[in-house]
């Protein structure tokens, strides 16, 4: 089996805070980490891997440092890792990204291919369904679990929903997006660390897809930012230092003059 | 292309979600500017009887698709039915609920007609051009941004449930229905079963009051005395992000960024330090209490009452508090 893994690099969104100051993101210093939807998916690539036998390819587009995030997925195991990077990707939206990296699998052979629900930067959930529909592949998103029959090639899979789950069969070639709940991703092995120097990020560059030029990065993008803006909290609201049994009478006070109870 | 807004209505066991609603209710602000019509379009099987909902909360028109392929929300039927209806009707907006369902029909359906969609929108906005400003959270809600969509039609957006306002009920209202008829490819992806999982019989975007519970009071009985309080109250209680991750409350439960949007009358917020990522899904409540030892921390920039508090210790006081006003 072939598997073809997405993943996205991106900034630790929950250590980033905001200057109480100058009410503006604190970036610095916020690590670079894999996408954890996206890790849970390499996780799950790698355990068919592991029971089945398969060849792990994890793709990413991004900066050049993208490349440190595709390193990590070769020490976990995968066994091939490519980097789409190019000036002319850049301000892609999710469909010109969709597109380009859709493109970049077309070169490629593919049994399944597994990407993340959504990205922590972004959270749109739309890079992956948007390359099932270029690809013609049938998706599955939202999945909790993965269970793969190699004598009907056939996988089952726990699609989540907010009140319930489905249970679902569909046969290769497909797409699912993991939620990162599924599994709990592996640590990078010592041996995959010294194996790092023999395997190698490759670079896939513009020259190296079958795209139009009008689809890719920002002008290939239909949607544009217009502007960007922090959100503005008042940080000078009034507050009252208490002892709980104040603090208890003030909340009831409160909720009774506000015809609460 | 008309100038239409055309919403697809999210339905589960044949009865319309509130999402659906609340996007009417944004349509009819945004049909102001430029005069146009509100459309809605349901998908299912036997769903007839819900179409009176759709029209009493805002709707136009309404599209039908009633078929047995859509009996359950399947991605390759429903994308072939909202194409079809897109193509057919020519919508200048498409909006979707940013649900598990919508999140994975939106993308799908964008892609098969080449335009733009625009994720998780908390904010839209309509030029008199029929141009839609649709603004969206990023980075977990530290940053804003307002996305347009010149080029390409429809503009697509999905947008949150719990944050637009649905319109009156009435029940006079009239609209003009359509059933469509759709001739569905075979599906790849089989169901081979279907599990409701209720959280609990209280929703917690339906409750009036919440006690909502943070990594403050993170341990079984503080979590425990929320609960009675919360019940006290009449209310129910939730929880950040933290406490679902420690297996401590139900993820139906979460409120936040990857949880729920929720507007109660009063949210109590316990030992919540406020992340933007939570703010983001309670900021827009009524009231907000909050008690934490910190008092540097982020939710008290967004409490009307902030309380620097051990948490654990005041919620069993108030409790008691509560009590004597009720008796009284």
């Amino acid at each position: 089996m072939k598997i073809i893994v997405c993943l996205k690099q991106v900034p630790n969104t929950t250590e980033i805070k905001i200057d109480p100051v100058t009410n503006t993101l604190k970036r610095d210093g916020v690590a670079s980490i894999i996408n954890p939807d996206d890790k849970t998916g390499l996780e799950v690539a790698l355990q068919l891997k592991d029971k089945f036998g398969a060849h792990v390819t994890v793709i990413s587009m991004g900066p050049k440092q993208a490349e440190k995030a595709l390193g990590e997925a070769l020490a976990m195991g995968a066994d091939r890792a490519i980097l789409l990077t190019d000036r002319a990707f850049a301000g892609a939206d999710t469909l010109a990204t969709s597109k380009t990296i859709a493109a970049a699998i077309n070169t490629l052979e593919y049994d399944l291919i597994i990407a993340g629900r959504q990205a922590i930067d972004g959270d749109t959930a739309q890079v992956g369904p948007e390359i099932a529909e270029h690809l013609g592949l049938p998706q599955i998103t939202y999945v909790n679990n993965v269970e793969y029959s190699a004598e009907e090639n056939t996988f089952t899979v726990q699609r989540q929903f907010e009140d319930g789950y489905q249970l679902l069969q569909v046969q290769t070639p497909c797409l699912f997006t993991l939620l990162a709940t599924a599994e709990k991703p592996r640590y990078m092995r010592v041996k995959g660390l010294v194996d790092l120097d023999k395997k190698e990020v490759e670079i896939l560059t513009r020259a190296d897809i079958v795209i139009e030029d009008a689809v890719l990065g920002l002008k290939g993008s239909p949607t544009k930012v217009k502007q960007s803006f922090n959100k503005q909290y008042n940080s000078n609201k009034q507050k009252f230092v208490l002892d709980p049994a104040e603090a208890a009478k003030l909340i009831a006070t409160t909720l009774k003059e506000k015809h609460l109870i | 292309m008309s100038k239409n807004i055309l919403i697809i209505a999210e339905q589960r066991n044949s009865q319309v979600q509130n999402v659906t609603f609340e996007l009417i209710g944004i349509s009819r602000e945004l049909a102001k500017a430029n005069d146009a019509k509100v459309e809605v379009l349901l998908l299912g099987h036997n769903v007839g009887d819900q179409v009176a909902n759709i029209v009493g909360y805002g709707a136009d028109s309404v599209f039908v698709v009633d078929d047995p392929a859509l009996e359950s929300y399947m991605t390759e039927p429903y994308t072939q039915a909202v194409t079809q209806v897109i193509r057919e009707k020519e919508p200048n907006v498409v909006l979707v609920g940013a649900s598990s369902i919508g999140r994975d029909l939106a993308p799908r359906v964008a892609a098969r007609l080449n335009t733009g969609l625009t994720a998780d929108c908390t904010k839209l906005e309509m030029q008199p051009d029929g141009s839609l400003e649709m603004t969206r959270p990023a980075f977990g809600g530290n940053l804003f941004a307002t996305i347009v969509c010149p080029d390409t039609r429809p503009q697509m957006s999905t947008v949150r449930p719990g944050v637009m306002k649905r319109c009156e009920f009435d029940a006079t209202r009239t609209a003009q229905v359509e059933n469509i008829k759709v001739e569905f490819a075979p599906s790849r992806i089989k169901l081979v079963k279907e599990v409701k999982q209720t959280c609990s019989v209280d929703s917690i975007e339906d409750a009036k009051i919440l006690v909502a519970c943070g990594r403050g009071i993170g341990k079984e009985e503080h979590i425990q005395r929320a609960k009675d309080l919360a019940y006290t109250l009449g209310g129910t209680y939730c929880s950040s992000r933290a406490l679902v991750d420690a297996g401590l409350v139900e993820s139906c439960r979460q409120v936040g960024q990857t949880g729920k949007t929720v507007r109660p009358e009063a949210y109590l917020a316990f030992g919540i330090s406020g992340a933007v990522q939570h703010l983001a899904g309670m900021e827009d409540s009524e009231l907000i209490i909050a008690v934490n030892k910190d008092e540097t921390a982020s939710i008290f920039n967004v409490a009307d009452v902030g309380i620097v508090s051990d948490a654990t210790r005041v919620l069993p006081l108030l409790k008691e508090e509560i009590e004597k006003i009720i008796k009284a």
